[in-house]
């Protein structure tokens, strides 16, 4: 019961789509968009169940008045107004949910982010460093990469966006396709290890 | 949205909260300080009621309580209850929460972990016989009326010997059942050099990618803030 | 100041001139020109090759995080479509491009004075990925019930014949995650859809193997494919904009990471020596 019936689950799930994959028939149609109806549901629904484990552990620390529990609380009130105003008022074109995302959410996020610039400044000068043949060739590509993608570098070297090119197209796609292949390969062996129930992982403990 | 808040126009309101939020997740360059930790609170709270707010609207209202309750909206001519059983499925998710329930959360990850799987092989073997059959190319590659000079061909069957050879050499390179010594230590060798390019031209690709968010918020802050401060003066 | 104070010195001062190198050429305002690559060029030419009438859909697969990456792309691919008198159809399947996506719709088509529902629509968003895109090959209208905007798929004028991916010109998925594999997979490897993707900078490199099959028509990659795209459709904006401070900022990088290679290995040098040997 706990363990058998959803092995079943993923195992006829999995084999229907697989079927009718190999087999299309109009009824084979449309079972397979009733199942991704399904599928679209509980995934819905699934989004909320991450966000019902964030506040759980605000609440807590709040509740508790743990270290930072007035950060917490910002989370939190942060939290029920732009879900109040998204419910109660909609979430188009110039709805209130609307102005925070563009002038609170987005910018913060954006903001977070670009962070990222200044640590690979840094990092750029205090860690990168040539120490072997490998790491040479490593810098050494990415160098000619940044050089030929930005204008200032063709007015320097008119031919320096074709050399980026050329690396991005061949060296740089020989051993992304070896990779693809690898994984490729290496998820379709997972999967069916998961359809057959051999893999278990996603069950969790007993 | 109204127009004005407090006597001052929303639009400009708004410009100024997305710029003291900026300058706040800034603050972090000089050192952690409440200021930051206040931003970064925010972001996260904001961030998951937005989600709510969408989810809300694109999931439960069309999906779950349109059809159930609401079915004339959708053009239906009764319910479709069917929707019931994806909706259980889904609810039963938050039993994982539960210690002695826990165990009923497998069966909508199984349903999820199935589709994903059953969806997901047939594209994926279809995808390595393009790539693979993809990677055979002629390595004279002359067509009937070409106009391409011998120097152009010969480049182009070079780069051709390139994606070949490399794909050769960087899947020698990750075959790990006998030791790389001898032929398939020189093959693994040339595989890990392809590697170390891929990998170079990809730090390349992430270092634009970062300086490309800070031009971002710097375009706001001088397009956009700098005006409005300049106003108050 | 000693080699090795050189290669100490406080993170903060490189902040300061990366700060610098993106700001000033901001502020000057300049624009250089940013050439175009050939596979920026192909989803262009794919696009100019489209009938007036035909769908181009955007899929807006992006968070505000990769927006000055990919909303200049959005809105330069929208202009263009909305300019070739294309049915310009958006949505996305990643939760946070369903605000972004409506906004730069809109915002385009109202500059275009183009009308919502006739010209271009937002669909919004679905969860499920797989599950949509498999959805959207047999009957787009039962996936996206109504647009962003409520209004029922149906009674648009936009998505009238909408119906499969036979009924698309081109697909260009805009993302900052690995969304377009999942659409090469599914519409491409099972409903023939043609595809085009534009990626952040970061991602590029992973969807060459892809471009090289004829699996994706073309790409655009981050800020320059943005700027390349803007050039194209003659309408210079955030891409081109950003192009100087992308370049000035680079060029410091690599005077960065050359400058304390340099550093380190005379540093290294200096140690290696004997004592009493050196000056």
């Amino acid at each position: 019961m706990k363990v058998r019936i959803p092995l079943a689950i993923t195992f006829i799930t999995a084999a229907v789509l697989i079927a009718i994959f190999f087999t299309p028939h109009h009824l084979g149609e449309q079972i397979q968009a009733r199942i991704s109806d399904w599928l679209r549901v509980v995934g819905g629904l699934g989004l909320v169940l991450g966000i019902y484990s964030l506040l759980q552990t605000h609440l807590r620390k709040v509740a508790r008045r743990s270290r930072d529990w007035g950060f917490s609380l910002v989370a939190v009130v942060s939290f029920a107004i732009m879900a109040v105003l998204g419910i109660g008022w909609g979430i188009g074109q110039g709805t209130s949910f609307n102005w925070v995302f563009n002038n609170v959410y987005a910018p913060l996020d954006a903001t977070m982010f670009s962070l990222l610039a200044f640590f690979v400044a840094s990092a750029a000068y205090r860690t990168f460093r040539a120490r072997t043949v490998e790491a040479a060739l490593l810098l050494t590509a990415a160098i000619v990469v940044m050089f030929g993608r930005v204008p200032l570098g063709e007015m320097i070297f008119p031919k320096a966006p074709d050399v980026a090119e050329w690396i991005m197209a061949y060296p740089t796609t020989a051993a992304k396709r070896a990779i693809l292949l690898g994984v490729t390969l290496g998820s379709v062996a997972m999967s069916l290890r998961i359809m057959l129930g051999i893999e278990r992982s996603h069950l969790g403990g007993e | 949205m109204p127009e004005t808040l407090l006597g001052i126009p929303t639009e400009a309101l708004g410009i100024w909260l997305a710029a003291l939020v900026t300058l706040a997740i800034y603050s972090f360059l000089y050192k952690d300080n409440p200021v930051y930790k206040f931003a970064e609170h925010m972001f996260v709270g904001v961030s998951a009621g937005y989600t709510v707010g969408v989810a809300y609207h694109e999931v439960a209202l069309d999906l779950i309580i349109k059809p159930l309750f609401r079915p004339a909206e959708l053009k239906l001519t009764h319910p479709d209850y069917l929707v019931l059983i994806p909706t259980a499925l889904g609810l039963m998710m938050f039993l994982r929460f539960s210690r002695k329930h826990g165990w009923a959360a497998r069966w909508p990850i199984c349903f999820v972990m199935g589709y994903g799987v059953g969806a997901g092989i047939p594209p994926a073997i279809k995808i390595f016989l393009v790539q693979a059959h993809g990677t055979i190319q002629p390595l004279v590659p002359v067509s009937p009326g070409s106009h391409a000079t011998a120097v152009q061909v010969i480049f182009q069957g070079f780069s051709s010997l390139i994606l070949v050879a490399g794909v050769i050499c960087t899947l020698g390179y990750f075959y790990f059942s006998r030791e790389h010594k001898g032929a398939l230590g020189v093959v693994s060798r040339i595989g890990m050099w392809l590697l170390m390019i891929a990998f170079g031209a990809g730090f390349g690709n992430t270092v634009m990618a970062r300086i490309s968010l800070l031009i971002g918020r710097f375009q706001f802050l001088i397009d956009r803030w700098w005006p409005q401060v300049r106003g108050l003066f | 100041m000693t080699l090795e104070r050189l290669l100490q010195i406080d993170r903060r001062i490189i902040f300061v001139l990366m700060a610098l190198a993106v700001a000033i050429p901001l502020i000057t305002g300049i624009t250089f020109d940013p050439g175009q690559t050939p596979p920026t060029k192909a989803v262009y030419d794919y696009i100019e090759g489209l009938k007036p009438g035909s769908v181009l859909v955007i899929v807006f697969d992006y968070g505000p995080a990769s927006m000055p990456e990919l909303d200049p792309m959005a809105a330069a691919l929208i202009r263009h479509g909305l300019s070739r008198g294309l049915r310009v159809v958006g949505l996305t399947l990643d939760i946070q491009g369903a605000v972004l996506g409506d906004d730069v719709l809109n915002r385009v088509g109202r500059e275009m004075r183009k009308e919502s529902g006739v010209d271009y629509v937002n669909l919004g968003y679905q969860p499920g990925y797989t599950a949509v895109i498999l959805g959207m090959g047999e009957d787009i209208g039962k996936v996206f019930q109504t647009d962003f905007a409520g209004r029922p798929y149906d009674e648009l004028r936009i998505t009238r014949g909408l119906r499969t991916f036979k009924d698309i010109g081109l697909i260009v998925d805009l993302a900052s995650s690995n969304t377009p594999t999942t659409w090469i997979a599914q519409a491409h490897e099972r409903y023939n859809a043609t595809l085009a993707t534009g990626v952040t900078a970061v991602m590029a490199t992973d969807y060459y193997p892809y471009l090289q099959t004829n699996q994706l028509i073309g790409l655009l990659n981050g800020m320059k494919g943005a700027a390349e795209y803007e050039k194209l459709v003659n309408h210079p904006g955030l891409g081109m904009r950003g192009m100087v401070a992308q370049s000035i900022s680079q060029f410091l990088i690599i005077a960065l990471v050359i400058f304390g290679n340099i550093v380190y290995f005379i540093s290294r040098r200096r140690q290696r020596r004997p004592p009493g040997t050196g000056g």
